[in-house]
């Protein structure tokens, strides 16, 4: 393999995995409720700037983090329970308008919490360069793929070998059933909201230290991660996985090999053409009679 | 052990339910027969709390429950079969049971699945396929066995022998019978008017949304206007 192709494909991997836990937070919460929550890019924002804060403040870089995640978490489950659980009669379109409120609301809060400057977050451990069979790859990077991949060995032990994960997903299978053994439904989608914002303030904590982030970033971290999930198939974890990945590697390989100035039209186009070709999505089971 | 009060239930503004009476004592099996469209599954969803009611009471051991929440029903012992079995298709047959006790702990489920298992073998034989690979008297089966992994005190069966063969109709009412037996209040809503009011101790006729007959078992079977509506006698 050339240098300059494990290069690309290096990044390609780290932003994937950045993708891959967006598109984890818009399929949970698509499960539990069929809603595509456009504020999830906000969570990711979110996330980002209170750390750059709570570091600005004097905290450890640890600590800031964990506060950081929790405080994205309240925001989520603030979410659920102010706007979504108040209308759960609605139709999913209004539900989903209300995303899209929240998410403009969100990014105007933190326009004027914060400020419209970017911020850098200090990397983990370091930005010496790691070299790398000829490619170098920064400490940060190892720290996005690492936490990635066990966040992602958590969610499907969770998913698949506890009773309470397997309640989430019964929910998304039959929503009357898992009424009827006695699984809260409310409870479910607040979960569903907690843990998607959860999610959405790792990424954005770990891609802080290599992309910067501002009270904006998650306009297209959003839409990425979304784009990744429908890629995937929405509402499959590994989909979104594998989703988030391929759409990384796709934009770094355009980036390298084409323009970076057409990366997002590669990506996007081809991830079109993928979804004419199976409207389900990769590995999608069933958003097809969903939608 | 349940009274059901004027209780009625509507499709925005179409009324499904005018004003329901009716109760079911502890222990007891009591049938509900009525043409399609009466109103039998909206009862059976309201009493299940999946159904908003714009009017009337629930009364369980006492207690109100009009407009307690599904869960807490099912906490209570309320535990309801749905039409159509309605299976979490791609869970596997066991992850069903288990989800069926949810509400309970694990080590009262996992000596509630034993006896589900004794009582259905080719559930414990297919634990491990897909519910939605299972043929139509099985999923029946894993959705009957699924309420009882909730331990249920009082069981509403919705159509349980709908679509099945006459052998498994026979084996789901004789399985009935023997929760019965078991000292399980029933309330069992079936097409199979004749078969269900047989089984009976008491039963409850019911008319778009009303309850217009009421009486043993015995006495529905020998009524002349439900020999015809509902018997085609
Ligand atoms: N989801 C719904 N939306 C609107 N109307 C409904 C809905 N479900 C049922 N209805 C109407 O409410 C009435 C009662 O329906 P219900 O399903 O309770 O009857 P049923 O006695 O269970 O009939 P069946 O024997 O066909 O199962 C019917 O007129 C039906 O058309
Ligand atoms: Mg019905």
């Amino acid at each position: 393999m050339s240098p300059q192709l494990l290069q690309y494909l290096l990044s390609g991997l780290t932003v994937g995995a950045i993708y891959a836990l967006v598109a984890l937070g818009f399929s949970i919460i698509y499960n539990a409720s069929n809603v595509i929550n456009f504020a999830q890019g906000e969570f990711v924002m979110i996330g980002g700037m209170t750390t750059v804060s709570l570091i600005a403040a004097g905290l450890p870089l640890a600590l800031a983090a964990l506060l950081a995640i929790a405080a994205t978490t309240l925001v989520g489950l603030a979410l659920e329970k102010l706007a979504v659980e108040r209308v759960r009669s609605e139709s999913v379109v209004t539900l989903i308008i209300i995303t899209i409120g929240a998410s403009i609301l969100l990014r105007g809060l933190a326009s004027l919490v914060w400020d419209k400057n970017l911020h850098a977050l200090p990397a983990f451990s370091g930005e010496r360069p790691i070299a790398l069979g000829g490619a170098t790859i920064v400490p940060q990077s190892l720290w996005v793929v690492g936490v990635t991949l066990v966040v992602v060995a958590a969610l499907w032990w969770f998913f698949n070998r506890t009773l309470h994960g397997k309640a989430m997903l019964a929910t998304s299978h039959n929503r009357l059933a898992a009424q009827l053994v006695g699984i809260s439904v409310r409870r479910v989608l607040l979960v569903s909201f907690g843990l998607s914002a959860a999610l959405g303030a790792l990424a954005g904590i770990l891609i802080a230290p290599i992309t910067f982030t501002a009270w904006d970033v998650g306009v297209m971290l959003g839409l990425k991660g979304f784009a990744a999930a429908v890629l995937g198939g929405l509402g499959s974890g590994p989909g979104a996985v594998i989703g988030g990945l391929a759409l990384g590697l796709l934009e770094a390989l355009s980036a390298g090999y084409v323009s970076s100035a057409y990366k997002d039209v590669i990506a996007f186009g081809i991830m079109l053409a993928v979804l004419v070709l199976m409207p389900g999505g990769l590995l999608g089971r069933r958003s097809v009679e969903r939608v | 052990m349940l009274e059901v009060s004027a209780l009625e239930s509507r499709y925005g503004r179409i009324p499904a339910l005018k004003g329901i009476d009716l109760a079911v004592r502890a222990g007891e099996l009591v049938a509900l027969v009525g043409a399609n469209g009466a109103g039998k599954t909206t009862l059976l969803r309201a009493l299940s709390g999946v159904q908003r009611v714009s009017g009337g009471r629930v009364r369980y051991e006492g207690a109100d429950i009009t407009n307690a929440p599904p869960e807490r029903r099912v906490r209570l012992g309320i535990v309801q079969v749905p039409e159509g079995r309605q299976v979490f298709g791609p869970l596997s047959v066991e992850d069903n049971l288990r989800l069926g006790g949810y509400t309970r702990r694990a080590a009262e489920s996992a000596s509630t699945l034993e006896r589900v298992y004794a009582m259905f073998p080719v559930l414990r034989q297919r634990r491990q396929a897909p519910a939605g690979t299972l043929s139509g008297g099985q999923q029946q089966m894993l959705a009957i066995s699924r309420a009882l992994m909730a331990r249920p005190r009082l069981l509403l069966l919705d159509e349980p022998s709908m679509g099945l063969a006459p052998r498994l109709v026979e084996e789901i009412f004789a399985c009935v019978q023997g929760l019965r037996a078991a000292d399980t209040a029933i309330f069992l809503v079936d097409q199979n008017a004749r078969a269900a009011l047989a089984i009976a101790d008491r039963g409850y006729v019911l008319e778009t949304g009303r309850i217009v007959l009421a009486g043993s078992g015995a006495e529905l079977l020998a009524d002349a206007s439900v020999q015809a509506a509902y018997l085609g006698l």
